[in-house]
């Protein structure tokens, strides 16, 4: 009933929507694409989210029960690119297609063709890389897939990689081909499609994260294609890049490697500080606090992230001139985004806030993130972090800011947009459901991580030393109690694709502003095919 | 910018193409990874043994982008050349080329800085400066710091390639087409024809000649000077640089190709020749590139 209504009043959606197969595969409309973006990331934080659990499987308990320690690395190394690669980056980049040609009066994408392009070479890409896994576990005589972490250091990943490291590169490749086209698309749809009056310091907040993480990918994704390039040789072609005896060093990697690295993480969480940036001042009923000041944190946390590099690497020896610069830079960071959290805090202060489902993934999101922020600050102290240095407490530090934070952010945005793009609220009780157990369970996931990191269990490793048996049984029982949550949030998902639910008017959130809530629900197939004059 | 919107913005029709080009990506990633591991030594690591098989899926792969190119850039002029593109999309164009470009000096800013940490860190270091006096000690006493670093700490050998020769005449040569590309574009603007397919022609010309003599240096450099990949750290980053720079120069040639049968054919106007503005601009940055190749690689 409800899908006849909504397709009876906004009859704009069958005028030019292409149907069948084609749709999909030759899209250029930047909704289709974003959607194609969003079910793709999920996918792969399904598939991730499994070979996670087969990690917490086998370190329930010590000693070696369910997976040989050979596959338990492989299952570590596969987990975190699928995550990093796959789940996290084109969730956001799914958001970015949907939203900023809405939210800054656009047609579409400035480049609609290679937008499709950059979308369509990621399930090529991520075929490639998980075939890998697919043989190691079914095919004959087990073939390696990637085993050196998702860091592949040197010369794990060279000298004694697995055949399927050659796989792993060139998908790679395919990713980061992927990635700069999407990341080219962006900027200049945000610096030349906006619509008359929409000046840069009026865009949202989202769009200028997202502008700006668009800046950090066509900067550092090169840097990786140049990593894995060298790395492709010195298997190959006798290179010594990363040999010492040939005059090379391994540390040359972690350099390479850390320099897309770092700046890397900003680009997984920078569009969440946009997602956060727009669901608070909504529902706190007030604009956002310091919203100039944000654009500077955003921009300065970009330029520093590329001069922290080394602090994933205090431990390799470095000068002791370098290892300062370094800390310092480090502990600066944490300054701009300082001023973000005092901001978003800010805003709700004395606003009229109700709890809405984005605005509790939000709160869970500024709270949770900070504690990640703060251990990374406990991190970023060399001397400490000799002690901190793989180990669980840098697990936990980045799945606070990465779980808790990025994908948090993330399903804020699909409860907040939901309604503007399937033209139904997401269920409630589901909702609700879905949020209080994930926030539960992650932090029985992720908080022990902590204590068995300072006490010294080192990360990466199959089974692990009995004094740390009962942490792990119960971050075990929160990683599987947090897996299963999930599964509300496939249901909330189909049911507003099906378009089953409360019918979404087109400003379903009372305090949001923005042009995305101009447009009817669910947004038409074509929107502002003439410009909006913003004011 | 966006304010003088007064046609409206083309949004291409669905358009088959990309995911052909991802297909291509596709054969190319798997075909490239099976070549390499059959045709190169790799211990006891390999796959199964598949033959020339990877080679075709490559080949193959290479065709279908090669095919995708064509027809996306054939869609592309067509709607060029019928007036369906407006002023804000060629900016659109543009600050992609201008984008893209900057990726490709990223890409070779990482090359030129992991040559410099070789230089000024790794090898100083494996000499035994710092505080590494026992890793010297132990591991290669006899390894000196040199740079070019002729002989590696395991005590493989080679030559280095002189700055003269063959690599300033190819400066000159790169320098020469970048002027004459000028000449062509200004010709292009004043709509001088015959001016501007002239120059086009030389600069065409000229690109190929650079290539030709790299070529020449390679083969001097592996019959020689010993100096090949194997030859250490300075073989290594040697190829990587001038070799990525080749493949550079050989895109750009391929491309002020194209764009001298585009002009043969009329397809550019004073005001309307972003593919060329494209070409010419990817070329002046390949010839930048060049010129800190010469200097940081030959010279210094
Ligand atoms: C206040 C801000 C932050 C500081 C000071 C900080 C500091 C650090 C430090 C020093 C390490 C290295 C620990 C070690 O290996 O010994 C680290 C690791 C890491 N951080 Fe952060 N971090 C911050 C925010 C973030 C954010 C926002 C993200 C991602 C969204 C992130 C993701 C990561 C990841 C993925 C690693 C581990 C990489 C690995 O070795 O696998 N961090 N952080
Ligand atoms: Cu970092």
């Amino acid at each position: 009933m409800t899908a006849v209504a909504a397709h009876t009043d906004h009859h704009d959606d069958h005028h030019h929507a292409p149907h069948g197969l084609k749709r999909w595969l030759f899209s250029t409309n930047h909704k289709d694409i974003g959607t194609l973006y969003l079910w793709f990331s999920f996918a792969m934080f399904m598939v991730g989210g499994l070979m996670a659990l087969v990690i917490r499987a086998e370190l329930m308990y010590p000693g070696l029960q369910v997976v040989d320690p050979e596959f338990f690395n492989q299952m570590t190394t596969v987990h975190g690119l699928v995550m990093v690669f796959g789940a996290v980056m084109p969730a956001t980049v799914g958001l970015a297609n949907w939203m900023i040609p809405l939210m800054i009066g656009a047609p579409d994408m400035a480049l609609p063709r290679m937008n499709n392009w950059s979308f369509w070479i990621l399930p090529f890409a991520f075929t490639i890389l998980i075939s890998a896994v697919l043989m190691s576990a079914f095919g004959e005589g087990n073939p390696s897939a990637p085993n050196f972490g998702w860091t592949f250091y040197a010369p794990l990943s060279t000298k004694y990689g697995p055949a399927s490291t050659d796989l792993f590169i060139l998908s790679v490749h395919m990713m980061g081909i992927s990635s700069i086209m999407g990341a080219i698309n962006v900027i200049v749809t945000v610096l030349n499609m906006r619509a008359p009056g929409m000046t840069m310091m009026k865009m949202p907040l989202f769009v200028w994260t997202w502008l700006i993480t668009a800046f950090l990918l066509v900067a550092v994704m090169p840097v990786l294609a140049g990593a894995v390039t060298m790395m492709l040789t010195d298997r190959h072609f006798g290179t010594s890049f990363f040999s010492a005896a040939g005059g090379g060093d391994p540390v040359l990697f972690q350099h390479i490697f850390w320099f897309f690295g770092h700046p890397e993480v900003y680009i997984m969480i920078l569009p969440s500080f946009g997602i956060v940036s727009a669901i608070i001042p909504t529902f706190a009923r007030k604009h956002l606090f310091g919203y100039a000041s944000m654009v500077y944190a955003t921009a300065s946390i970009a330029l520093l992230s590329f001069v922290v590099w080394a602090h994933h690497m205090f431990t390799v020896g470095m000068p002791l001139a370098g290892t300062l610069f370094f800390m310092y830079m480090t502990m600066l960071i944490s300054v701009p985004t300082g001023v973000k959290v005092f901001n978003w805090v800010a805003t709700m202060w004395r606003g009229s806030i109700t709890f809405e489902l984005p605005m509790k993934w939000a709160l869970a999101f500024v709270v949770l993130f900070t504690c990640g922020g703060l251990s990374g600050l406990m991190l970023a102290m060399t001397p400490v972090d000799f002690q901190y240095h793989d180990t669980y407490f840098v697990v936990a530090h980045f799945h606070y800011v990465l779980v808790s934070g990025a994908i948090f952010s993330i399903f804020a945005a699909a409860y907040y947009w939901l309604p503007k793009w399937s033209g139904v609220m997401p269920n409630t009780f589901l909702g609700e459901l879905h949020f209080w157990n994930s926030l539960l369970s992650v932090n029985l996931l992720f908080f022990p991580m902590h204590f068995v990191g300072l006490a010294g269990m080192p990360r990466r490793y199959a089974d692990y030393a009995l004094q740390f048996a009962d942490y792990n049984y119960w971050v075990s029982i929160g990683a599987f109690w947090f897996g299963l949550s999930q599964i509300l949030f496939v249901i909330v998902c189909v049911l507003c694709a099906m378009k089953k639910g409360q019918k979404a008017p087109a400003a379903p959130w009372e305090g949001a502003e923005g042009l995305e809530w101009t447009v009817p629900s669910p947004a038409p197939f074509h929107t502002f095919d003439t410009p909006p004059v913003v004011k | 910018m966006a304010e003088h919107n007064s046609s409206k913005y083309y949004v291409p029709e669905s358009s088959p193409w990309p995911i052909l080009g991802s297909i291509g990506l596709f054969l190319i990633a798997i075909g490239a990874a099976n070549f390499i591991q059959q045709s190169t030594e790799f211990g006891q690591n390999t796959l199964r043994n598949t033959g020339d098989l990877g080679g075709w899926i490559l080949i193959t792969g290479v065709l279908v982008i090669i095919a995708t190119m064509f027809m996306w850039w054939r869609d592309t002029i067509r709607e060029s050349i019928t007036g369906l593109h407006n002023a804000q999309l060629g900016n659109s164009y543009r600050q992609g080329m201008i984008w893209f470009i900057f990726s490709e000096v990223m890409f070779f800013g990482i090359l030129f800085g992991a040559m410099f940490y070789a230089r000024w860190l790794i090898i100083p270091w494996l000499a035994g400066e710092g505080n590494n006096a026992m890793t010297h000690e132990l591991l290669w006493p006899d390894f000196q710091a040199m740079w070019p670093l002729t002989t590696t700490p395991d005590g493989r050998t080679t030559q280095a390639m002189g700055a003269w020769g063959l690599p300033a005449i190819n400066t000159a040569i790169l320098l020469a087409s970048s002027l004459t590309l000028t000449i062509a574009h200004h010709a292009l603007i004043t709509g001088e024809r015959g001016k501007l397919i002239l120059f086009q022609g030389i600069t065409v010309l000229l690109g190929m000649s650079f290539l030709f003599l790299q070529v020449e240096e390679y083969i001097h450099a592996y019959q020689d000077l010993g100096l090949t990949l194997e030859a250490g750290i300075y073989g290594s980053m040697f190829f990587f640089l001038t070799g990525f720079h080749g493949i550079h120069v050989t895109m750009g040639t391929i491309m002020l190709t194209i764009m001298f049968f585009r002009i043969l054919k009329g397809h550019f106007s004073k005001d309307n020749h972003f593919a060329y503005e494209a070409a010419a601009w990817y070329w002046h940055f390949v010839d930048v590139v060049w010129l800190f190749l010469y200097v940081c690689v030959y010279w210094l």
